[in-house]
């Protein structure tokens, strides 16, 4: 049995949620509801399935059974969704008017100027480093009036400044009244988090 | 939603004109590897110059077909407007508009070069024109039906070409029909309406079918 429930209020609950891949369980029986204003930090061996659990929750896989209620979320994936050939800005304006929302370009500006990379929001972004693209991405989490977060190892690539500013980011969203769930290896420093630990179901370890 | 998503496509058309300009450079040099290979066939106002031009004509969009989504997918672009676009199907319809803008629209633009490089009469040109105008709509619809499906293989090019191909048939009986009509100074209305309606029936299926794809292909990665 499979159902998605999209809410327009901000929680998260999964019921008894077991997701495959490939025809392999990766986990099983998660049971869990968030709040808003919580953090959730998904840990997790490699192929433990944080990737798989969080396209799930994003509607990208379809591979799962038992229930969720999620609001409609932003995704962050290993796959940036900036195109090389525009700039940052441009990009960002993409994202606002995917969401048929106005975009603020100020507040873009204001908040490229906060991560450091002002002086390249007019650089396309192919010319950006992986983690100044990165940087970039962070930005349109901000802007989108999305309130949950599904980030993937928001961590990769970025440097300790830039690590610093991530978790800054994810602690003041939460303190908005956002949720986030945040795969990730290394701890974010951000009060009131919930841990997770995916391991896979015992039957699979036994083999 | 749709003057952000189609500015982004122009600017992208603008900054990417090899999209533009290898297509439109592949049918050029085929046409004249033509001329030089088989000088006889493509003699002046001969009956051949309407099947070698929409024949060429398909591979040249089959070229360009495969790089329909495939930008899109490497970066991200494409799972993040399935995920965040109010509207996705809107998306993947501005998306084929434009690539039907780069090709199909410029090959309609160059076809009074091409044509009479094939041994295609002046008079038949203007017929020419119109056919290429109302088929190529349905060779970039019905062929992002085949990009969708395969944007995620590595090598999808191949399979590409099976899966579309045989849905541009009719295209082609119906398009090689209004060249010969015009060359022969006929009426060709019957058959332009035909083309119209290949390509409004492909319109309506066509987004649907692509985007479905599409979902499946960004699940498989």
């Amino acid at each position: 049995m499979q159902t998605h429930t999209v809410t327009d209020s901000l929680k998260l609950q999964f019921d008894s949620l077991a997701c495959q891949r490939d025809g392999r369980v990766l986990f099983a029986e998660l049971n869990l509801a968030l709040e808003a204003g919580t953090c959730l930090e998904l840990l997790g061996a490699n192929g433990a399935g944080k990737s798989t659990l969080l396209r799930t929750l994003a509607g990208l896989h379809s591979q799962y059974q038992g229930s969720f209620v999620s609001p409609l979320a932003v995704y962050q994936g290993h796959r940036l969704g900036l195109d090389e050939l525009l700039t940052p800005i441009e990009n960002l304006a993409w994202f606002a008017g995917l969401e048929s929302c106005p975009f603020d370009h100020p507040r873009a500006l204001m908040l490229a100027a906060r991560l450091g990379i002002l002086a390249l929001a007019h650089t396309p972004c192919g010319k950006l480093s992986a983690g100044q693209q990165r940087r970039v991405a962070m930005i349109r989490w901000v802007l989108s009036p999305r309130k949950v977060w599904l980030l993937d190892e928001p961590l990769t690539a970025l440097d300790t400044n830039a690590q610093g500013w991530l978790n800054e980011i994810i602690a003041e969203h939460c303190l908005a009244g956002g949720l986030v769930v945040c795969a990730t290896h290394t701890d974010l420093s951000v009060p009131h988090k919930t841990i997770l630990n995916l391991r896979p179901p015992l039957e699979q370890v036994a083999w | 939603m749709v003057g952000a998503l189609l500015l982004r496509e122009w600017k992208i058309l603008l900054r990417a004109r090899a999209s533009v300009v290898n297509p439109l450079a592949f049918l050029l040099l085929s046409t004249l590897l033509f001329a030089i290979a088989a000088p006889q066939l493509v003699a002046e106002a001969s009956q051949q110059a309407s099947g070698i031009l929409w024949v060429l004509v398909l591979f040249t969009q089959l070229l360009s077909l495969d790089a329909m989504f495939r930008r899109d997918y490497d970066s991200g672009t494409l799972e993040q407007s399935l995920i965040m676009a109010d509207v996705p199907f809107v998306a993947v319809l501005i998306r084929i508009f434009v690539q039907w803008l780069g090709t199909g629209l410029v090959i309609v633009i160059a076809t009074p070069v091409i044509g009479p490089l094939l041994g295609l009469s002046w008079s038949a040109v203007p017929g020419t024109m119109l056919a290429l105008l109302l088929g190529t709509p349905a060779l970039s619809l019905l062929g992002s039906i085949g990009a969708g499906i395969t944007v995620g293989f590595s090598r999808g090019g191949i399979i590409l070409a099976l899966l579309v191909l045989p849905l541009f048939l009719p295209v082609l009986i119906f398009g090689t029909d209004i060249v010969n009509a015009a060359g022969a100074g006929l009426n060709y209305t019957a058959q332009a309406y035909w083309l119209a309606l290949i390509s409004l029936a492909a319109l309506i299926v066509s987004p649907f079918a692509a985007l479905a794809g599409l979902r499946i292909s960004v699940e498989m990665q």
